[in-house]
């Protein structure tokens, strides 16, 4: 990592008046409709500022802005917009291309869309080297190598001369981070640099920004996740509704929150500490009445499960390999591991809308993956399922209603008539937290939390035994993911269902679970009670990924 | 039409104001409909009435298309050529559908060899072009209504039975399909409620688009003498009878030639802003 020049001016003393960038009354609108509304910070060399909300909130807005990137039919206003000594309010398209690149970099989250397919890692790596006029064609790509190989590409020449696509989701983001330091800008800027990344992935991205801060470049960071946040930031800044509403050094915010927004979007953040009450701000001290766990015969039970897909290249690969588990009635299992784990392959076989290679899995018992189509259709309706997409999950020509309907009529006791049907509809949107009004919606016209309202609703209304749970809350912004998590657990309080929980967030999966199983490369690494899986872990995977995983905490290290 | 028959579901609503061209492309459509099912109502004479003494008259306020070398109002012969050219439009389309429903749907469902020998067999057809094709069936059965409507049906049938196997493959692996599966419904009645009106949502938009380009051409078949001949008044029939006057009444041609081209714009503008719609609101 010498190659990369440390910056002059890093002095960590400096005034608000050394400010690298800075801003002033900040305003974005398009169309009349205002999206980021009188906003001001600055950032000094050497340090991380965060910009943390949800969606909606006008962050990526806010980033855009900065790099010039706002968009057509956009208006933006500010007192104060400087970059150093520029003004970057009356830059224009022309002078912005010479800033970006060498003045500002720009990490952006989906490292699959933001490269050109088409060509090779190296020339996309060192493209603002070239667009720049950054010395001749030999000594760029020395130079690209050079970078690749800063943010710990293996074997950088290689993979300069790959496609984005050959690169795995780790390894695309890091050639987008080289890219964006290629010239070694003074402020870097990230818009969600790792959502899309495994925790073990995110930490090394995560490290490769800091090592970056270390040398003297000033990270604007734009996240909806507090966790990450605490891992990097100076200091955080919380937006709502194109607002600021609290401003201040990490620890502070993330420790003693001044703002009600900022305490109930930390209170949201599913952890241990959260264990066995609800996540919604107001309500966290109430604890969870649970029912008993029936511990006799197990409703769920997978033993031996081996499932092989041929790949592309025509070799056999051990997605699932030889994973057993049972599950009690009225427990939450949780299955949690990085993509690629098998973990959703395994949910599938459970479901037995996969078939197994080898071993079987039994309900209440009786066969249940060894049974003709036609013999488990009857038995479909006692183990139901959530998606991670519950819209793709809907017929896009069914109203809410209709969705409900289709599936009560797979329960135990069908509804008789057009009138009782309704009224359990509307019995189960009320379970749900919907009403009455949302009987003749689209899935469309409903907001994500709203949707996936509906899906677990559609799941309970057939009176399943079992409900398979598959990142059931990966895609929702953590206010509504905290509620959705509430649900689960009132419903299993309320009604005793059993679930079988599928995530990739081990704070999820720790709120959650009473056991706990680790996946890893097909198989179950490690099995245990949820505090011994995550408090006292004995394999060397499940301890590496409790290592990895960012924490609200860090940002209060040596705090009571 | 199609587009007007739709569920007025709020996402696929016209919104005519924004829209002054749909408007425009939907009165075009409606006087088309008007001419094809009551044709007096736009016209008092008729079409066949022939006035030696007024033979090839320019285009005037009592002739507004002229009229021909037997003397009969071109206007009278346009309206009623409507007819049999929307016939042969929709009829065409219909035909294409059916037969592009019935082969995609088994390919994309049956998969396996079945699939391949219907993928084959269908892009062996679509490498010939559609004239190619309807000029071979026209010149074994010989030119009729009925066999301009089956040749041009069965060569524009490759294209639209492609997409249909596309979008069955396509919606069979949507999370709809799986979650009805595992709700524990039949296989056939997934098929029915799910996959078959999901499949063919998006075909509604190009079959619009279909007519218009059936009419064009059968027309154009028309126009070579390989369609439907002279004495009926199809629009293409009326090129192909005015072209011996070119030279000297050219609103023989030019004004059919116009109204083809007006209506096959509308009827394709139609399409695209259904198109547009239905996309957007798909997802």
């Amino acid at each position: 990592m010498t190659i990369l020049a440390s910056k002059p001016g890093a002095a960590a003393t400096a005034e608000r008046e050394d400010d690298l960038l800075a801003v002033e009354n900040l305003r974005v609108a398009f169309g009349g409709t205002e999206v980021v509304k009188g906003i001001s910070f600055g950032i000094r060399p050497g340090r991380c500022l965060a910009i943390v909300g949800e969606s909606g909130s006008g962050k990526s807005v806010t980033a855009r802005t900065l790099v010039g990137l706002t968009g057509s039919g956009a208006s933006v206003r500010a007192d104060r917009l400087e970059l150093g000594p520029t003004d970057l309010r009356h830059v224009g398209e022309r002078s912005w291309r010479g800033i970006r690149g060498s003045e500002i970099g720009f990490v952006l989250q989906d490292a699959l869309v933001s490269l050109d397919q088409l060509r090779r890692v190296g020339d996309e790596v060192g493209e603002p080297l070239k667009l720049h006029g950054w010395g001749d064609r030999g000594s760029r790509a020395e130079r690209v190598v050079e970078l690749l190989d800063a943010v710990g590409v293996p074997e950088p020449e290689l993979r300069a001369r790959q496609r984005p696509y050959e690169l795995s989701g780790g390894l695309r983001q890091r050639a987008l981070i080289a890219s964006a330091i290629a010239l070694d800008p003074p402020l870097l800027i990230a818009d969600e640099p790792t959502t899309a990344l495994d925790v073990t992935v995110q930490a090394q991205v995560l490290d490769l920004l800091a090592a970056s801060k270390e040398r003297g470049t000033a990270i604007i960071l734009i996240s909806h996740d507090l966790s990450v946040v605490a891992r990097l930031a100076d200091e955080v800044a919380v937006m709502r509704h194109g607002e600021i509403v609290e401003h201040g050094p990490t620890a502070e915010v993330l420790r003693a929150p001044r703002h009600e927004y900022t305490r109930a979007l930390i209170a949201a953040v599913p952890s241990e500490h959260t264990r066995g009450t609800r996540l919604v701000a107001g309500s966290t001290s109430v604890p969870r009445t649970r029912r008993p766990i029936d511990r006799g015969r197990p409703l769920l039970e997978a033993r031996h499960l081996t499932k092989v897909f041929r790949g592309p290249d025509g070799v056999d690969r051990t997605v699932v390999d030889d994973v057993s588990f049972e599950v009690f009635a009225g427990e939450t299992v949780g299955i949690v591991g990085e993509s690629g784990s098998g973990k959703t392959t395994t949910a599938r076989i459970a479901l037995a809308l996969l078939g197994a290679e080898g071993g079987e899995v039994r309900l209440r018992g009786n066969p249940w993956s060894t049974l003709s189509d036609r013999d488990r259709r009857p038995l479909r309706s006692r183990v139901g399922v959530v998606y991670q997409d519950p819209l793709s999950s809907f017929d896009p020509r069914w109203p809410v209603g209709r969705i409900l309907a289709d599936a009560l009529t797979r329960g135990p006791t069908p509804p008789s008539s057009k009138e009782e049907s309704l009224d359990r509809i509307v019995r189960l949107l009320e379970q749900v937290g919907l009403g009455r009004q949302h009987v003749e919606t689209g899935p469309l016209r409903l907001s994500g939390g709203q949707r996936q309202r509906v899906a677990i609703a559609r799941a309970l209304a057939p009176e399943p035994e079992l409900i398979v749970c598959d990142e059931p809350v990966s895609a929702l912004d953590v206010s509504v993911q905290a509620q959705v998590l509430d649900l689960f657990t009132d419903l299993q309080d309320e009604l005793g269902v059993t679930y079988l929980f599928i995530s990739h967030d081990l704070g999820v999966i720790h709120h959650l679970s009473d056991r706990v199983l680790v996946m890893k490369d097909g198989r179950v690494v490690e099995r245990g009670t949820a505090d011994d899986i995550f408090l006292r872990p004995q394999d060397e995977y499940t301890q590496r990924l409790l290592t990895a995983l960012p924490r609200l905490e860090q940002a209060t290290r040596g705090q009571g | 039409m199609s587009a007007l028959t739709l569920p007025a579901r709020p996402a696929i609503r016209f919104d005519l104001r924004a829209r002054p061209g749909t408007v425009l492309a939907l009165l075009v459509v409606a006087f088309l409909v008007l001419a094809a099912l009551v044709p007096g109502l736009l016209t008092h004479r008729s079409p066949t009435a022939i006035d030696l003494q007024n033979n090839l008259a320019h285009p005037s306020w009592s002739h507004p298309f002229g009229t021909d070398d037997a003397g009969r109002d071109l206007y009278t012969r346009v309206v009623y050529g409507a007819r049999e050219s929307l016939g042969i439009g929709l009829g065409a389309t219909a035909l294409a559908m059916a037969v592009a429903i019935l082969l995609g749907f088994t390919a994309g469902l049956a998969g396996g060899w079945v699939d391949v020998v219907i993928t084959r067999a269908l892009e062996v057809v679509f490498a010939f072009p559609v004239l190619l094709l309807a000029l071979l069936l026209i010149s074994i059965r010989g030119p009729s209504v009925g066999t301009v409507i089956v040749a041009v049906g069965l060569g524009s049938a490759p294209g639209y039975a492609r997409m249909v196997r596309g979008q069955v493959r396509s919606v069979r692996q949507s999370g709809y399909v799986e979650a009805a599966g595992a709700l524990g419904h039949r296989r056939t009645t997934v098929i029915r409620r799910h996959l078959f009106p999901n499949a063919i949502r998006p075909l509604v938009a190009v079959m619009t688009l279909g007519v218009g380009q059936s009419i064009v051409w059968a027309s154009g078949l028309a126009f070579l003498g390989l369609g439907v001949s002279p004495p009926s008044s199809e629009w293409g029939a009326l090129l192909d009878a005015g072209r011996q006057y070119i030279t000297t009444s050219w609103w023989l041609e030019i004004l059919p030639g116009l109204v083809i081209v007006l209506v096959a714009l509308a009827v394709t503008s139609l399409g695209r802003t259904l198109q547009h719609r239905l996309e957007g609101a798909a997802r």
